[in-house]
């Protein structure tokens, strides 16, 4: 018997994105790129970015982890491809507004659109780290003008 | 009629178990046990990382802080004189139950780790040299390797590494290529914490003096689970931490044999590790105080006097024999499900069994069971380089002590279905 939270938590689409995650290979033109790496369970990420006049034009993923934080990079490279820098650090603030639980259901529908079915990770506190890792990376990747850096 | 007779055959050999060992009895004196996590009976399977308390260490600590609290070695009022001699016993039951020859040669320390730090310090730095080789093995915890790179930093020693074979067990002609007249310190885990091998540490240690290196036991995993005599296995230096066996955090256990420690500097300066201080120059006090700069942790050397107390009287051999059972209960039953790999399958194995599934992470593994009301670890145990060797990012590893059960060991079993259904 699987329970309503763990449901909840792993949902069909983010089972889906971990076992066929988008955009996961090296970004051979990228011109940003950071790492982030979770030391506690073993969570490694590569971001690869290439970003023109503020705006992500391409982006790939490479490494491993758990199903969140793999649907969570997958998911995330989706939906800032094609955003401007500003536009994707907002998303970011959005996306970590939900998991603290700070935001409604449905301004997370509104503002994130499929990204809001992160939303059940809020019930588990310690897996919270696991769905921000990718996107800690990206802001890191973006701040960071083609220097690899290292996040937890 | 052959089921209901193999039913009951099963059944007269569990009662004949647990003539042998009554886990239930024991399980009584653990308050923790017995609650409920998300509205299940909570199933704890993470004794490698630490162990539940019985009420007999958690009522010693509660009687000490409310009728006998005092600082030791200093007061000559009575209730000093109480807490010193609590702490004095703690010592000698700790003496005995590593058979050390004396009680001086029982260091108090925070943990298994600061045991470590205190030898690399206080022996490494001062008798080891550059160009001195010391050897550790593949299966260590950061705790037995960290301490060693920093040793060598300081001072260009070299830290070669003992390899392993698949199964988890250290492949002995090669530590045996290792080991020359350069080596001069080997610091090596008893029970690898991660994979559950029990290393042939008596041979270790016998070949490693053959070149005239000394040896550090890291004892972590093992005192909680195995029998050890120091004076049999003829170790240097032997390690555990009070919180994996049934006592407080915080406080761990140094063993040193004498004419060593007696030439040792001490590890910190301060209070009661002195004879007499001026500001020219400082006596220091005798062993086992010499190392033991400040107020101790006396309520957790006490404490961890009365839970090695409580595991003598049960009996490490009868522990040991238990534990087995769970073992090769849980190895078989875990390997029959599908998709499931266990990591480290050594034929000298402690009741620690580490494992993967299919291509789900630990991390996804330890949620799934939780929910479930089944702790488990998750992660790379602190022991980052078994990982890399294995190819693995993490395992999910399922520890046990005494207290545990078959019943246990099946929900166990019925938890991982449901992460293979949520991930079907």
């Amino acid at each position: 018997m699987v329970s309503s939270e763990l449901r909840e938590l792993y949902q069909e689409l983010i089972l889906e994105h971990s076992k066929k995650p988008r955009n996961f290979h090296v970004l051979e033109h990228a011109n940003h790129s950071a790492e982030g790496f979770n030391p506690l369970c073993g969570d490694k990420f590569k971001l690869y970015l290439e970003i023109k006049d503020d705006r992500i034009q391409d982006i790939g993923f490479q490494g491993s982890g758990c199903a969140i934080s793999k649907a969570s990079a997958s998911m995330m490279t989706a939906s800032v491809k094609g955003k401007t820098v500003q536009e994707a650090e907002e998303l970011f603030n959005e996306f970590h507004k939900m998991l603290s639980g700070e935001a409604s259901a449905k301004a997370n529908q509104t503002k994130l659109g499929k990204l809001s079915v992160f939303s059940g990770v809020s019930e588990f506190p310690v897996r919270v780290k696991c769905a921000t890792l990718v996107w800690h990376t990206l802001h890191a990747g973006m701040e960071a003008n083609g220097k690899t850096v290292c996040t937890e | 009629m052959a089921n209901g007779s193999k039913r009951s055959a099963v059944l007269e050999q569990r009662k004949k178990e647990q003539a042998l060992f009554d886990v239930q009895k024991h399980r009584k004196d653990f308050p923790l046990l017995t609650q409920k996590v998300y509205g299940k009976p909570l199933v704890y399977l993470d004794n490698a990382a630490t162990t539940q308390k019985p009420q007999s260490v958690i009522d010693t600590i509660n009687q000490y802080y409310s009728k006998e609290n005092a600082n030791i070695h200093r007061g000559i009022h009575y209730l000093s004189q109480q807490a010193t001699d609590a702490y004095d016993d703690a010592r000698v039951a700790i003496q005995k139950f590593l058979n050390a020859k004396g009680s001086g040669e029982i260091i108090f320390v925070r943990g298994a780790t600061e045991g470590i730090n205190l030898v690399a310090q206080s022996y490494g730095r001062t008798f080891l040299k550059t160009g001195d080789e010391i050897i550790i093995t593949a299966m260590e915890h950061h705790s037995n390797i960290v301490p060693w790179q920093i040793l060598c930093e300081q001072i260009g020693a070299k830290l070669r590494i003992a390899p392993m074979n698949n199964a988890g067990e250290l492949l002995l002609g090669e530590y045996e290529k290792l080991l020359s007249k350069k080596t001069k310190f080997v610091s090596v885990s008893h029970i690898s914490n991660a994979l559950g091998t029990i290393n042939p540490v008596k041979q270790l240690i016998k070949m490693a003096h053959n070149v005239g290196a000394l040896v550090l036991i890291d004892g972590a995993q093992s005192a909680p689970h195995i029998p050890v005599d120091v004076q049999e296995l003829d170790c240097d230096f032997f390690v555990f931490s009070g919180h994996k066996i049934f006592g407080p955090t915080g406080i761990g256990v140094l063993y040193g044999k004498n004419e060593l420690l007696e030439k040792m500097p001490p590890y910190q300066g301060g209070g009661d590790m002195i004879s007499s201080v001026t500001f020219e120059k400082t006596t220091y006090n005798k062993l086992p105080f010499k190392f033991e700069a400040g107020t101790p942790h006396i309520s957790g050397v006490i404490g961890l006097g009365t839970a090695i107390n409580y595991v003598s009287k049960i009996g490490l051999e009868k522990i040991a024999a238990y534990e087995h059972k769970l073992l090769i209960y849980a190895t078989e039953a875990l390997s029959e499900i599908k998709g499931l790999r266990i990591i480290g399958t050594a034929k000298e194995k402690a009741s620690i069994v580490s494992f993967v599934l299919e291509d789900i992470h630990a991390h996804d593994i330890g949620t799934i069971l939780d929910q479930a009301g089944i702790a488990i670890r998750a992660g790379h145990h602190c022991a980052m380089p078994i990982m890399e060797r294995f190819n693995i990012p993490a395992t999910a590893r399922a520890s046990f002590a005494f207290y545990n059960t078959r019943e246990e060991i099946d929900r166990l079993v019925e938890g991982i279905h449901n992460v293979l259904e949520v991930f079907k």
